[in-house]
């Protein structure tokens, strides 16, 4: 039990929370504008990202969050480009990201070790700079949703109405893409890049079946996401287990309970 | 009301301009969708813009909502250019039925209000009065009982009455139809138009209605457009009917159903 006093098991539980918050937060959207694997997607040119930071020597989480970004507006503008084929643009920058990922890998093979933290997450590894980062996107995301609400709410019910009601359709597009990309390349640490979507996706899936209106399903995904990353954090601790393959684990068996529960409400 | 031999300049009008569409061109990918377009829609209007696929219906509206930019030509709102008309909330909008995610989880009362939203509430929280004039706009299209229950749970005529409902919540003025009926059984496209028609001719509203229903043009604006230029045909309906309706927020309109 000792672990969990222990501040490196706190740090990481701090992240884990802040994170719990933000990923879904902006899953709803994305989600709900059939743009669930952009996660995917972003997470994997993050990556790509932090192996040239470790290349050159830069702050390793930066240099994925500014590798994120740059993929964010591309992908915006690879959308523009094939209009009818949202999920093409998806998978070209995908492309793109594992390779200049494999690319630079190659390079330093020296840091196998440490790139292996970042695709696989390794909470214990979070220090302060990480957790004011985290802090940082936390801050922005969760104002930036409270004070947007009620347009994002139209935009993405029906874009269509939106632009008649003269409400900028850029700038949230633009801006809901971006914050995407911070959330992304922040939660890699804590989840690993290569499960960091389903932190996006999973609470969202689980709650669109419960949810009974939108304002209900904002809250349900934010609940159901912050009760498996804090059970699967203390559960990983305590028995030694995978931080992040622990948090998602849970959020799959969430996931089946609302598949059971659904059915004994029907019957 | 025949403007067949007046041109645009001689052009009499019994009311205010609503929407003026002056020489309006519009190519997409090289091909000429609209070629010198013009066209004014007076207040108390119902126009149903017909036209075969292609013809540039929602070209039309898009670019009369602001959404894409005319090639060339002028089109003015409420005697304002459409680039710099601001008033949106002067503006209903009733989609497509097909444009909508079915699995989004919103409910009635939210998508309702959400037709309050706009550039000017933009960073305000939605408060009493907004409430109320949900609840006015839901009680007049006899969807109140539906308040909470899901948009996607409910039949097509009661998804059409919501929209529409979202359009009128505001207060509008001018009041746009993309297709609405498209996919929606005969009599419940049926009362729709009656509630229509009651709108059109006791308040205070212009119609601006993309549509397929040749019955309903027919049966409503006669068998001739008052309009043609290419492939887009313009029927007109206007009305100097008395706006008796008792009550006075536009969004009431159940006295037909």
């Amino acid at each position: 039990m000792d672990i969990l006093l222990d501040s490196f098991f706190q740090r990481a539980l701090a992240g884990g929370i802040m994170i719990g918050l933000t990923a879904p937060l902006i899953g709803i959207f994305l989600v709900l504008r059939r743009l669930s694997m952009i996660g995917d997607t972003l997470s994997h040119v993050s990556i790509a990202g932090v192996a040239l930071g470790m290349l050159i020597n830069i702050y390793p989480l930066g240099m994925g969050l500014v590798f994120a970004l740059a993929a964010s507006f591309a992908i915006e503008k690879l959308r523009k480009e094939y209009k009818t084929y949202a999920e093409l643009s998806i998978a070209i920058i995908m492309s793109a990201g594992i390779a200049l990922a494999t690319l630079f890998f190659s390079l330093g093979k020296g840091f196998n070790v440490s790139v292996s933290g970042y695709l696989f997450g390794n909470i214990y590894t979070l220090d302060k700079v990480d957790l004011m980062m985290v802090a940082g996107v936390t801050v922005i995301t969760v104002l930036f949703v409270l004070l947007n609400y009620k347009e994002m709410f139209l935009l993405f019910f029906d874009e269509e109405a939106a632009a008649v009601s003269g409400l900028p359709i850029r700038f949230y597009n633009v801006a809901v893409t971006m914050l995407t990309a911070l959330v992304i390349s922040v939660s890699i640490k804590i989840v690993g890049a290569l499960l960091v979507s389903s932190l996006v996706t999973i609470p969202v899936a689980a709650s669109l079946r419960l949810a009974k209106s939108f304002k209900h399903s904002i809250i349900l995904v934010v609940v159901c996401s912050e009760l498996a990353v804090i059970l699967g954090l203390t559960a990983a601790a305590l028995f030694d287990l995978a931080a992040g393959a622990s948090v998602v684990l849970l959020l799959i068996a969430f996931l089946l309970c609302t598949f059971l529960v659904k059915r004994k409400i029907r019957v | 009301m025949d403007t067949g031999f007046l041109n645009k300049a001689e052009q009499v009008l019994c009311h205010d301009p609503v929407i003026s569409i002056e020489d309006l061109c519009f190519s997409y990918e090289g091909t000429r969708v609209i070629q010198g377009l013009n066209y004014v829609a007076q207040e108390r209007d119902f126009v149903a813009l017909a036209g075969s696929n292609g013809a540039g219906k929602s070209t039309l509206l898009k670019m009369i909502v602001g959404l894409l930019k005319p090639g060339s030509g002028r089109i003015r709102l409420f005697g304002t250019p459409v680039q710099e008309f601001r008033d949106w909330h002067r503006v209903g909008y009733v989609p497509q039925k097909s444009n909508f995610n079915p699995l989004f989880p919103a409910t009635v009362r939210e998508v309702v209000t959400s037709g309050l939203y706009n550039r000017g509430t933009m960073f305000r929280r939605i408060g009493a009065t907004e409430h109320r004039k949900c609840n006015a706009a839901l009680e007049a299209l006899d969807i109140a009982a539906l308040a909470d229950r899901k948009i996607g749970q409910l039949s097509g005529g009661q998804q059409q009455r919501v929209f529409l409902a979202r359009a009128l919540v505001g207060n509008p003025e001018l009041l746009i139809l993309d297709e609405p009926t498209v996919g929606v059984d005969v009599e419940t496209q049926e009362s729709f138009f009656q509630l229509l028609t009651h709108l059109h001719q006791h308040h205070h509203l212009t119609f601006l209605m993309v549509t397929h229903d040749r019955e309903m043009i027919e049966s409503t604006m006669g068998k001739d457009p008052a309009h043609v230029a290419g492939k887009l045909k313009f029927y007109v309906k206007h009305t100097h009917a008395p706006m008796d309706c008792d009550v006075e927020d536009v969004s009431h309109g159940g006295g037909t159903r």
